[in-house]
């Protein structure tokens, strides 16, 4: 039982990170809280789904398109409308708000909720590692997720763009200084932070099934990830998730199911009430300024 | 020959601005009619309604106080994007004083106002000190995790809800009462906010950094607008529980939080007046949308990414420039 | 019979992550001494101001206003005691008249507690105070929205908001940056009389000719260090202070 909780936390764990992944990116790089991220996740697999179910599209090529369709969505929505409203946090919020709300309920008023709307897995086989039943989809998962945030450390740490990126998370004024173009990146930053909501969708949802309410699920998944990691700190979120992703999985084993939520938020409020610019806060002088 | 576009005060209001308003009858009725109007028009409409569009009057009322509450926060500098929380605290706050304690609903409502205002208050207490982004966060979070502490523990009736409280004396009291809340906190949080007191409030908001280093405790003032917000919003759902006679975990859901912000945005924050125009035309349009159902909740969505940036200033803030002043075309001077 | 300094600062640390901004940073300020904080840029004056009126947490060192620590005080405590200080660069309230942007400093429970009223005409005590700070009565500059002021306007703004809380130190924050000689000249006289009321004064400055004129004392700033203390004469011929500026041979 220990043996199988431990594995189906990791698996958790890593679940939690693949979806808080994208939208502290944003965050950490543009400043942006991109509270629309919940809507691509969701946009991604019911994109893949019709294409696949009503195109008949092959399952590889709708999963590109989406994930590619996903990134390009959010660089319109940095260029036409949050270009509008930089600066102003409270209005970015409103707007990615409401246009994440716009996708999820248009979805859920078109009648795409219910069963049938699911992905399938990648493969299908089960294997059982320590004595528990541990299907491909979620081996598939871990591996690629671990692939992915390898990249991500590689990617920001060793490639121009990437350096770019931390550059303008820790510095903007200094980073403009060096030439670089702050629209850009922040295009870039909500892109990716979008097309990594695809990705990670497209991984998860095969476990389940689609629904608009999990657009704010994996919102509030993302935003209290963000908050107890620290919202930017790449390392602090795959901390907080295996956080997260142990408590809720220990907590629904040996507690009950409904209260995996409730610890999640009593988490939050733990960190904000103790360290509030989370495990690894980058914006240590949150409650300072000068 | 290069035109420009120039905006002058009217005559009329140039006019107005001083005691010898009082000479005229025409330059009176300018000033009051803005004030006026609205005044007469809520307090006489219930007489003329039928019972569905009483029950939409109803509906402008209740939102409209949580638009108003909205913007107070907003303008003090926290937006908010949980209003359901407030309204879902005074909501089972006036629900179960009346369920288990029979308690009558000319005390709860008070009661559970202010009650329902404190306890939002202090769980909101922790996250003031942060940045707005993490407020924000928050108070999304907040009615969501009621709804599954409520879901889980099974406490306050459960998923079931409470039902068969004690209602209003009659049609007529619930009308007029909630059109007095609106009327009367739109003018008296107004005249708040006009005051040095909310100039303070709202300078927390724009710059404060500058409010701090003039010796104010901007913590406790952003408590104070919360709780005056809160409260308002608790009210709100202190009312409808004894209109519906019910109280369940749908009080906190998600309409009641996107609404607010809709209407307040959609009419023009920064003005109380705005967000209760902006009530005003929100619900009876969503009543005529009726049909389609779900989609209203898109169209709030469009409506708010749409004014939050295309016009920021709202609808409200329009017709304020439109009657105060007109516009020409001039000569560009060389 | 020696008296207790008015602010004293002891063994100021300061560092942000790697960068140590300030190291080891002591100093006093007697009651009704005007003393100038000078040094290039970057050498930690503003974050020693940020420190003393507590923007900013020390990492270690103590700060001692009246006898009593402050360090741990919150910012508008600080205030309230009666430090007050300008921003480097100066922002209103944009939106507001100037006069109304005095409300808030007005509003300040110091000042409640010490005209004994809660009510009082602000807006007439705020016009007063401008136009002591040289806002022309007549020319309605007062009524004029913050954000079209000029530089020059904008500084005098800052000032008055100070005043206005009738503090016993106010620290200025490079009040003269972006001031017109002219514009300097007509500020220098305003500063005099609340140095000759007996206000201390701690003024961070880059015109070195004004501030030495009116200066008790200077300390001169680099590196997050303290490298001299003295009079304005003494200091600019000490080597350490001539290299900072220039650099050394």
């Amino acid at each position: 039982m220990l043996e199988g909780t431990i594995i189906y936390a990791i698996i958790n764990s890593v679940v939690l990170a693949l979806t808080a992944i994208g939208f502290n990116l944003t965050f950490g790089i543009s400043g942006i809280a991109n509270f629309g991220y919940g809507a691509f996740y969701v946009l991604a697999a019911y994109c893949t789904w019709m294409m696949t179910n009503l195109l008949k599209l092959s399952y590889p090529l709708s999963i590109t398109i989406s994930i590619l369709f996903c990134t390009l969505l959010g660089a319109l929505l940095y260029r036409l409308v949050l270009i509008r409203v930089r600066g102003q946090v409270l209005s970015e919020v409103i707007a990615t708000f409401g246009i994440g709300l716009v996708i999820l309920e248009l979805f859920r008023y078109l009648g795409f909720v219910g069963f049938e709307y699911t992905l399938p897995v990648f493969i299908d086989k089960s294997f059982i590692i320590a004595g528990t039943y541990v299907d491909m989809q979620r081996i598939l998962l871990v591996g690629t997720g671990t692939v992915l945030m390898v990249s991500l450390w590689l990617f920001t740490h060793h490639t121009s763009l990437g350096l770019a990126f931390r550059g303008i998370a820790q510095d903007e004024r200094t980073a403009l200084t060096f030439g670089i173009d702050a629209d850009k990146i922040a295009t870039l930053a909500v892109a990716f932070g979008a097309g990594l909501a695809a990705i990670a969708a497209t991984l998860i949802i095969p476990l389940g099934s689609i629904s608009p309410d999990e657009g704010y699920d994996v919102l509030i998944k993302a935003l209290a990830v963000s908050i107890i990691g620290g919202l930017g700190s790449n390392g602090g979120v795959i901390l907080a998730s295996f956080v997260i992703g142990f408590a809720e999985r220990f907590t629904d084993a040996y507690i009950g199911s409904h209260w995996t939520m409730i610890v999640n938020m009593a988490s939050i409020f733990l960190v904000l009430l103790v360290k509030p610019s989370g495990l690894f806060g980058k914006q240590k002088e949150l409650e300072e300024r000068i | 020959m290069e035109k420009r576009k120039e905006r002058l005060d009217r005559g009329i209001k140039a006019r107005t601005d001083d005691v010898f308003a009082l000479t005229s009858w025409r330059e009176m009725l300018y000033l009051a009619a803005p004030r006026v109007i609205p005044l007469a028009v809520f307090l006489i409409l219930p007489l003329f309604l039928g019972a569905y569009w009483q029950k939409v009057l109803l509906s402008v009322a209740v939102f409209g106080l949580l638009a108003i509450s909205w913007d107070i926060m907003a303008q003090t500098g926290m937006v908010s994007l949980g209003q359901a929380l407030f309204f879902g605290m005074g909501a089972y706050c006036s629900g179960l004083m009346n369920h288990y304690f029979g308690i009558s609903p000319f005390i709860t409502l008070p009661v559970a106002a202010v009650f329902g205002g404190l306890i939002s208050t202090i769980l909101l207490l922790p996250v003031l000190r942060l940045r707005g982004v993490y407020f924000s966060m928050v108070t999304l979070i907040l009615p969501l995790m009621l709804v599954r502490l409520i879901e889980a523990t099974k406490i306050f009736g459960g998923t079931e809800g409470l039902s068969g409280m004690t209602p209003l004396p009659s049609v007529w009291v619930e009308l007029y009462l909630i059109v007095g809340s609106l009327l009367a906190a739109l003018f008296g949080f107004r005249r708040m906010m006009a005051s040095d007191y909310g100039l303070v409030l709202k300078g927390i908001r724009e710059n404060d950094r500058s409010v701090i280093s003039a010796g104010i405790n901007i913590y406790w003032y952003k408590a104070q607008a919360l709780f005056i917000s809160a409260s308002i919003g608790a009210f709100a759902g202190a009312f409808m529980t004894h209109v519906y006679m019910f109280v369940g975990m749908p009080v906190f859901a998600l309409d009641y939080s996107i609404l607010p912000m809709a209407a307040a945005i959609v009419g023009g924050p920064g003005t109380l007046a705005g967000a209760t125009l902006g009530a005003c035309i929100l619900i009876p349009l969503s009543e005529l949308l009726r049909g389609i159902g779900g989609l209203r909740i898109v169209f709030y969505g469009i409506f708010l990414v749409l004014f939050i940036v295309a016009l920021p200033e709202g609808i409200f803030h329009y017709i304020h420039r439109k009657y105060n002043q007109f516009e020409r075309w001039v000569e560009v001077e060389k | 019979m020696s008296v207790k300094p008015l602010l004293q600062v002891e063994n100021l640390y300061k560092s942000f992550g790697g960068i140590q901004a300030l190291t080891n940073v002591s100093t006093e300020l007697k009651k009704g001494e005007l003393l100038g904080v000078i040094g290039p840029n970057g050498s930690g004056k503003t974050t020693l101001v940020n420190l003393i009126t507590r923007f900013l947490k020390p990492s270690s060192g103590k700060v001692f206003f009246k006898g009593h620590p402050i360090h741990h005080l919150s910012a508008y405590r600080i205030v309230r005691l009666g430090i007050a200080r300008t921003f480097q660069m100066a922002r209103p309230f944009y939106q507001m008249a100037a006069y109304k942007n005095m409300i808030v400093p007005l509003y300040s429970p110091r000042v409640k507690s010490l005209l004994g009223g809660k009510y009082g005409d602000r807006d007439a005590v705020a016009m007063d105070l401008l136009e002591e700070v040289g806002f022309e009565r007549d020319a309605h500059t007062a009524y004029k929205n913050a954000g079209s002021l000029p530089q020059g306007y904008l500084k005098r703004l800052e000032l008055a908001k100070a005043i206005a809380l009738q503090p016993e130190l106010i620290i200025f924050d490079e009040l003269f940056s972006g001031l017109s000689l002219a514009e300097v000249a007509s500020i220098v006289p305003i500063i005099e009389k609340l140095h000759q009321q007996g206000i201390a004064i701690m003024m961070i400055e880059h015109r070195l000719r004004e501030l030495f004129r009116i200066s008790d004392r200077v300390i001169v700033m680099n590196y997050g260090q303290k490298i001299a203390d003295g009079t304005p004469e003494d200091v600019m011929k000490e080597e350490t202070v001539k290299n900072a500026y220039l650099g050394s041979e």
